[in-house]
């Protein structure tokens, strides 16, 4: 046989045994480490894509979470200006209140006051006029029996 | 051609006479054409220039349709080997990578696409023109289409890169730096007297030290190449007769699969080297 057909052969079975090595020993390695490689790479991308979700759900939350709160403050001054108003009115209507009540009491010491005037410039007079009757008479008035008379001049004073 | 000399071309080649003597001289025998009076193997040349252009094309429509989503198998085994190459690249050359890890991608990809011509079947080419051309034709035609088995292809990669360690070295050094460097290191000198004495073994040196890069490194990946694809041409050997014929069947598989490891290790040692070569020249001493 021709020896180049024969070594033709020989190089075709070992290249058939080469191919069978390298689909049984080289090929799933590379392919398992080629399916690692497109699997971390999914899994990060996927990762990556779940942190973006979450950080706008975060962001949205966040969002919510500001909104409730301002409206929490706008509440509580709302309540701090209703109560610091219902407090002034209170303070109002006490001072009022207590203003009347001196006004009052004022008034009472006043007109208290002015009575014990006019009741001393009563009797005053009263007495200037028993001396004065006393000097017009000259005479000394029993001021035992003229009390009633007295009494009743210095009550119609 | 360069290195002429080396080229282990054997004598004769033409008649060369049969049995496995004859084989081995035939496969060991360029396709030779004449360019300008100088001898060009047409087969290493053209098979080196097709395996780039495949080694391009691969790279290339990967890269067009490339996307930062989830990549195809395809792209994830090309993302693999780019990210092996730059990270070796990164780990040895510190540095602007720009330029540097395209070239060992490069010279990776084709090196190993070269090397891996030798696990295709020898004769297969021959057991084609013989089918179409018949058995004479055959005999007076050459291929030999493992492109790194030759010593022209691995010097004028080897050499390439010798002119990239000269042009880095300028570019780090200086013209004036480097030069002066040639007379000044290794041995450093204090006095006029000292430094030109020490220049002239400076100077020997230092072209012994950039000379032996290149050839080292072609000569490296030649041996490798060439002895891998000597040994598969006396495993042919056996196959001539059908006694020795199980056995050829069982050395060839063990030699064609060992192979593979050699075939992708002498691509890395070239690659790793050029980047190691170029790390060197672009350092400051």
């Amino acid at each position: 046989m021709n020896p180049t057909f024969m070594t033709l052969l020989g190089q075709m079975i070992t290249f058939a045994i080469l191919i069978w090595f390298t689909v049984k020993f080289i090929w799933p390695p590379l392919m398992s480490a080629i399916e690692e490689r497109q699997q971390k790479i999914a899994e990060g991308l996927a990762a990556a894509d779940n942190a973006q979700k979450n950080l706008a759900q975060a962001q949205d939350k966040v969002n919510e979470e500001l909104k409730a709160a301002r409206s929490k403050a706008n509440e509580i001054i709302e309540q701090a200006h209703q109560r610091a108003n219902s407090l002034i009115d209170a303070a109002k209507a006490d001072a009022i209140a207590e203003g009347n009540r001196q006004k009052a009491l004022a008034e009472a010491e006043i007109e208290a006051a002015a009575n014990r005037a006019k009741e001393d410039l009563r009797k005053q007079v009263s007495a200037l006029a028993v001396s004065g009757a006393e000097k017009l008479l000259k005479r000394e008035i029993d001021a035992n029996a003229h009390r009633a008379l007295i009494d009743d001049l210095a009550a119609q004073l | 051609m360069i290195l002429e000399g080396m080229l282990l071309e054997p004598s004769g080649g033409e008649s060369g006479g049969g049995g496995l003597t004859g084989y081995i001289v035939h496969h060991l025998t360029h396709n030779v054409v004449y360019v300008a009076g100088q001898k060009l193997h047409f087969d290493s040349w053209m098979v080196a220039l097709l395996l780039g252009l495949l080694g391009c094309f691969l790279l290339w429509t990967q890269a067009r349709k490339a996307t930062a989503g989830v990549p195809g198998k395809a792209q994830a085994f090309v993302e693999l080997v780019v990210e092996f190459v730059d990270s070796q690249v990164k780990d040895s050359f510190h540095g602007d990578r720009r330029f540097i890890a395209p070239l060992a991608l490069t010279i990776f990809v084709w090196v190993f696409f070269m090397n891996a011509m030798d696990l295709l079947p020898l004769d297969l080419p021959a057991g084609v023109v013989t089918a179409v051309a018949g058995e004479e034709a055959a005999h007076h035609s050459y291929l030999r289409w493992v492109p790194t088995a030759d010593v022209n292809t691995t010097f004028a990669m080897s050499i390439t890169v010798f002119f990239l360690i000269i042009f880095y070295s300028i570019k780090a050094k200086g013209g004036w730096g480097f030069t002066k460097e040639l007379f000044t290191a290794p041995f450093h000198a204090h006095g006029a007297f000292a430094k030109i004495v020490l220049a002239v073994p400076n100077l020997f040196l230092n072209l012994v030290e950039y000379l032996s890069k290149p050839v080292s490194l072609g000569m490296r990946l030649f041996g490798n190449m060439y002895a891998g694809e000597l040994v598969f041409m006396l495993i042919a050997g056996l196959f001539m007769s059908w006694i020795t014929f199980p056995f050829g069947l069982v050395a060839n598989s063990v030699w064609a699969i060992f192979h593979i490891l050699i075939i992708l290790l002498q691509a890395f040692i070239f690659m790793v080297l050029t980047v190691v070569y170029l790390a060197m020249a672009h350092e400051h001493h």
